[in-house]
């Protein structure tokens, strides 16, 4: 009896499967949702923060918001500056100009390194927050949700989406949320790394194109970089058959499992269109049929 | 009669797979074909696919490079100014050990720490951030591709080197990262015109209200092309026709659009009235732009 107990006190942190793909528009949130509605109560953290779309299926409650703070801009205090220029030489982004006479900070071309704020004879130049971000953490239909909206312009440098992760493994933990599903960002960049760290299991969407290949070459090298065992599922696959083999034979070459293939199926987007997941929308189709395969393959290897 | 004037004209989206290097290539080929001269840029760094619809060898690469410091040991007295000055984390120091590092990987090669040290211990060395490739596609035109090599924190420099090296004394078709973070906002500050491209779903008209917004704070002209029309709903066509904003084309959703694209077959190529609509829209841009600048 004893031994029971400590088992069950022994609970582990909540299990992350991360949802990714190299090439956009793959299907990647919609096979989220998916997942996100196949069992009761689940944590879903969109990771996506570029373009966080999941709010719109499951208009999620904000019982929290956090500002994110995605670095500094610097800005030249006119009172103080002589438009001596010194600025202009030390700065290697590109970001300061003179215009007419006048030295002007390009707030696009600014990287936040502070080092023309430190060089100025004048202490002319001071670093603004950068707080246009936010976090934020609620309530959905089936479980809690985390997600992350990056300001226009920032830089998606993996911060946002490891703040979203945290919040994520922190609130599954207050409620006893077993999966944590996280929709991560297309690409190849700090945002992917930030969102596949760490997790139990990876898996990448991708298409039968010729591009979708190509992508999923550079996802996955990614993605073995850190030592992570991916699944890689073909969505739409009846697009093109003969790509559709040529992914799978490429992938077991490569030996990398296929967790399974989507067909190309209309009713995913007027799921989309009603706000609902495609399991929500016709959970006795084909298509949530095998979203609900895949997800054990992956769960249980 | 097609415009020859040097105009800069991006093909941009929030979301990703909507269908932007299909009508980048495509507008890209049709206008060859007219014998205009014409470069596209792959700005799509994380991921370049264009070159994926032509084939050819590249007749020049650039690498392209960051500085990152070098900390001579023995000259280095562990003071820690360099740490104080370094806004990315970058340097690792524990002065009773007599230990520094630098992490690579989180420089963004601002040369602050060079500033910062008074002992002449910092030197600097360059990185590789990726690579920019030419490739020939005809007499009078050229892609040149940005890629990011994989592990870099910022796709932003190899973007930056490939418009640049595309030059400005012509027409330059850039494809551009999606979302409208940093890499996005590279691109679309170099442009004179940005094409939308959206689906007319709710998570493509999401995204392209976020797009729109960024483009109207940055003062950028721009047009929508719909693309797999027919599928979702009316509620992009509701909002462009609300917003005032000038639907360019739309491309229907059809299976066979997709399977060609799928091979890696150019659209303008095998359905050449695609580029024939492609040729009318950029002329339709031109005429806007240069009668707003009239």
């Amino acid at each position: 009896m004893q031994f029971a107990t400590i088992f069950l006190i022994k609970t582990t942190d909540s299990m992350e499967v991360a949802v990714i793909s190299g090439k956009g528009g793959t299907g990647k949130s919609s096979i989220s949702a998916a997942f996100a509605t196949l069992q009761p109560q689940v944590l879903l953290a969109d990771c996506d923060v570029d373009a966080a779309n999941l709010y719109i299926l499951f208009n999620p409650t904000h019982e929290e918001k956090q500002i994110y703070i995605a670095g500094q801009t610097a800005v030249i205090d006119y009172e103080k500056c002589t438009h001596c220029g010194v600025c202009i030489d030390f700065c290697r982004f590109d970001a300061i100009h003179n215009e007419g006479g006048k030295v002007v900070i390009s707030e696009t071309s600014c990287d936040g390194c502070q080092l023309c704020s430190r060089i100025c004879p004048l202490d002319a130049i001071t670093m603004v927050d950068n707080d246009k971000s936010r976090m934020y953490s609620g309530t959905f239909r089936n479980g809690r949700m985390v997600y992350g909206r990056l300001a226009p312009g920032e830089e998606n440098s993996g911060k946002l989406v490891n703040m979203v992760r945290e919040k994520a493994k922190e609130v599954a933990k207050e409620h006893n949320l077993e999966n944590i599903i996280i929709d991560g960002p297309p690409g190849i960049g700090c945002a992917v790394i930030s969102s596949i760290t760490g997790v139990n299991h990876v898996l990448i969407v991708t298409e039968p194109t010729i591009s979708g290949l190509h992508d999923l070459k550079r996802t996955l090298e990614v993605v073995t970089k850190f030592n992570l065992k991916p699944w890689v599922v073909v969505n739409k696959y009846d697009i093109n058959n003969e790509m559709t083999q040529q992914i799978e034979s490429f992938c077991i070459g490569s030996g990398i499992d296929i967790a399974g293939k989507l067909p190309f199926d209309s009713s995913v987007v007027d799921a989309m269109v009603n706000c609902k997941s495609i399991v929500e929308w016709l959970p006795d189709s084909d298509f949530s049929k095998e979203i609900a395969r895949i997800w054990n393959k992956i769960t249980h290897s | 009669m097609i415009n020859c004037e040097p105009i800069k004209i991006a093909v941009a989206s929030g979301k990703g797979g909507t269908g932007k290097t299909l009508v980048s290539t495509s507008m890209f080929f049709a206008l060859q074909q007219k014998h205009q001269i014409v470069t596209l840029v792959d700005c799509d760094a994380e991921e370049p696919n264009d070159m994926v619809f032509f084939s050819g060898e590249p007749e020049k690469t650039i690498d392209v490079t960051q500085r990152v410091p070098v900390i001579d040991d023995n000259k280095c007295t562990f003071c820690g100014k360099c740490h104080d000055y370094c806004s990315y984390k970058a340097i690792f120091i524990l002065p009773p050990s007599k230990i520094i590092k630098v992490m690579e990987d989180l420089c963004h090669g601002c040369g602050a720490c060079s500033v910062a040290c008074e002992f002449g211990a910092i030197t600097e060395k360059d990185v590789s951030l990726g690579e920019v490739r030419c490739f020939p596609v005809s007499m009078n035109s050229r892609i040149v591709e940005a890629r990011m090599r994989v592990g870099v924190y910022s796709p932003v420099s190899v973007i930056k080197e490939a418009i640049n090296e595309a030059g400005s004394n012509h027409v330059v078709l850039m494809d551009s990262p999606p979302g409208t973070s940093c890499p996005f906002i590279q691109t679309a500050s170099r442009a004179d015109y940005v094409i939308l491209v959206t689906e007319p779903t709710p998570f493509g008209l999401s995204d392209l209200k976020q797009s729109v917004e960024t483009l109207k704070s940055m003062g950028k002209p721009f047009g929508v092309i719909i693309n797999r029309a027919g599928l979702g709903n009316e509620d992009v066509y509701k909002y462009l026709k609300n917003e005032n904003i000038h639907l360019l084309m739309e491309i229907p959703f059809d299976r066979e659009i997709a399977a060609i694209y799928s091979k890696g077959e150019i659209l303008a190529r095998q359905k050449p009235e695609y580029g024939e609509k492609l040729v009318s829209v950029y002329n339709a841009v031109c005429n806007y732009f240069f009668d707003q600048n009239n």
